[in-house]
């Protein structure tokens, strides 16, 4: 019964949320770019926050698999490989293969040692890329890429038209892949894992191979993330494998409320929003903002704004 | 062999002296960790908060370097007494996410200040006239600084043995981090001793944010630019394991300046590249079930 309630009323809001990204699109023409660049972290943000909200991966090194999507994408269209969705959807692909490899590796361990590990290895790709010049365009980054019109059709434009619904598109595919895999018996036997690892490993599910696949799923979709941010922006910057963008993504996500996947869309627009409003003061004022905003989250907004949300609809009901 | 004692007495002199500066540094990290199973990101904020009010109050008190360590030294035991009781203290008992998210926002809340009150640049360091100068071994030329970084080290070591293996205090705080409840019904204030320890290991991290501006530069980002590899070195420690943190500093000291050393084009990369390694062959620290 309650169940079915928190149900509907999660769809009634992720209609809400659908309608809004829409009618942003038509209410402030003048931001479509800035709204696409928002809508890439929304989805970068989903992808991290099923790992993180769903398979209870703790990790400060997910711009990894942005930053290689990124690359991947950018990489391609240098080479020749214009056509933008199988752009993405290659990116994705790579990702998610380097994930599996990864992923076999790292989630043996978790807590601090995992934390520590997502971040080294975030820390060594970066330090790779920044050094390797020739494939990555090191600080000056890759530069004079274009893409062919998406469907063959849909120019690219300066801006952001087409930006702001390709990406809004890519976002909802994505989103509705998500949801059905948290709702399906494998997202099911996914909280089970994070729950209780040891009574699922007792009860013969295969842990690490099912964290593997979630982890993997999580790593295309960033990578699905870096690659539209490629395509939109026609440039790939060393700044998409940095550790502030593995914090800023993780921060998107526990501000949004990381118990359920609606938290990542509410996460990622509030804080790109205040950021962008904050940067234009002082770059600096922005880190004192995001400082006061995470001890807050942390000590009294627990569940951040899905959390809070839900509590509003439910009547001051707390679950 | 002319080649090779030089480039050796280098790794030695510069590694070494890297490696005491970040285990001094990561002293407090380990005992909070230890005893307080508190995830610190932010302890890198007592280590420039030191590097900076050492570096700038013999100008604005007219004080000369020794005067402006020892106010700065009382200034961030103070603080950071009077931070554990208000907010790290609350962090017990927290997930790890938890505490990861409060600390690394009081970090970028920090650096907001800093950079207020400073600007964003690297602070310009200067360290009083008997410790710079040059002198020559094997026929090249060293700092005199890194020496006094390594005696500095050798000191606070000494110190810290006396007080961890030889005071009634150390073996209290180690009864605290080794069974907490037990040493509650024994009587002990536990909470006390928190707090204290968690002083200590910011006194420490401000006196390695001092030594070490020589070779981490002081600037605003200093908490979080670093923090990578503190973190590693508290990792790789095991839980509140002094000794042990001391054995990986000083190998990361050793290895990151050799790697610098030899293939200077891979930088950052090498040492990292290790610290992944070991942690994946021993997650539980490096020297975990050795006696």
């Amino acid at each position: 019964m309650k169940l079915e309630k928190d149900g509907s009323l999660r769809e009634r809001v992720g209609m809400i949320w659908w309608v809004a990204a829409l009618a942003a699109y038509f209410i402030f023409p003048d931001y479509r770019g800035f709204g696409a660049s928002v809508l890439v972290m929304t989805l970068f943000a989903l992808s991290f926050g099923l790992a993180l909200g769903f398979a209870g991966i703790i990790s400060l090194g997910h711009a990894l698999y942005f930053g290689v999507g990124a690359y991947v994408a950018g990489r391609m269209a240098l080479a020749g490989w214009q056509e933008p969705i199988s752009g993405v959807l290659i990116a994705g692909f790579v990702t998610g293969v380097l994930a599996i490899v990864i992923g076999f590796v790292i989630l043996r361990l978790n807590g601090l040692p995992l934390l520590m590990v997502t971040m080294a290895l975030s820390v060594i790709v970066f330090e790779a890329a920044n050094k390797a010049t020739g494939i990555t365009g090191g600080d000056d980054g890759l530069v004079g890429i274009s893409f062919k019109p998406v469907l063959g059709i849909f120019n690219w434009t300066l801006d952001g038209n087409l930006q702001y619904l390709y990406t809004l598109a890519w976002l909802a595919l994505v989103f509705f892949i998500a949801r059905r895999v948290v709702s399906s018996p494998y997202g099911l036997s996914m909280a089970g894992i994070r729950e209780n690892p040891l009574r699922m490993k007792l009860l013969g599910a295969p842990v690490l191979r099912r964290l593997v696949v979630m982890y993997s799923l999580c790593a295309a979709f960033a990578g699905i993330a870096g690659a539209l941010l490629t395509q939109n922006t026609a440039f790939v910057g060393l700044q998409v494998l940095s550790l502030e963008t593995s914090v800023d993504v993780l921060v998107m996500v526990v501000l949004g409320g990381t118990f359920s996947i609606y938290g990542a869309l509410l996460g990622a627009p509030v804080y790109l929003i205040v950021k962008y409003v904050t940067q234009q003061w002082n770059p600096f004022y922005w880190m004192l903002v995001i400082g006061v905003l995470l001890m807050g989250v942390t000590f009294f907004f627990k569940g951040g704004i899905a959390g809070w949300l839900t509590r509003i609809f439910q009547g001051g009901r707390t679950e | 062999m002319d080649q090779i004692t030089p480039a050796a007495s280098f790794i030695l002199l510069y590694g070494v002296s890297y490696g005491i500066v970040l285990f001094v540094i990561s002293i407090g990290l380990v005992l909070t960790l230890g005893l307080m199973r508190v995830v610190n990101l932010a302890h890198g904020v007592f280590a420039v908060l030191g590097g900076y009010l050492a570096f700038n109050l013999p100008s604005l008190l007219g004080i000369g370097f020794l005067a402006s360590v020892f106010i700065t030294l009382v200034l961030v035991l103070l603080v950071s007494f009077v931070l554990e009781r208000v907010f790290f203290r609350r962090l017990f008992g927290m997930t790890e996410l938890e505490q990861v998210l409060a600390t690394i926002g009081f970090c970028f809340a920090f650096i907001a200040l800093l950079t207020f009150a400073f600007g964003p640049n690297v602070l310009a360091t200067k360290y009083p006239e008997w410790m710079s100068g040059n002198f020559s071994l094997l026929g090249r030329q060293f700092p005199f600084y890194r020496v006094f970084v390594m005696a500095c080290g050798l000191v606070i070591l000494l110190a810290l043995w006396l007080l961890f293996d030889h005071t009634n205090f150390g073996a209290t705080l180690r009864a605290c981090v080794d069974n907490q409840s037990m040493a509650k019904a024994t009587g002990i204030n536990v909470n006390w001793y928190f707090s204290v320890a968690f002083a200590i290991g910011a006194g420490l991290a401000a006196i390695g944010g001092i030594v070490g501006a020589g070779m981490l530069p002081l600037e605003p980002l200093y908490p979080f630019k670093h923090l990578p590899l503190f973190l590693t070195i508290v990792a790789l420690s095991g839980f509140g394991n002094i000794k042990a943190s001391l054995v990986v500093s000083l190998v990361v000291g050793l290895v990151d300046t050799a790697g610098r050393y030899f293939v200077p084009e891979l930088g950052a990369f090498t040492v990292f590249t290790l610290l992944v390694i070991l942690v994946l062959w021993r997650p539980q620290g490096l020297l975990a079930g050795w006696k």
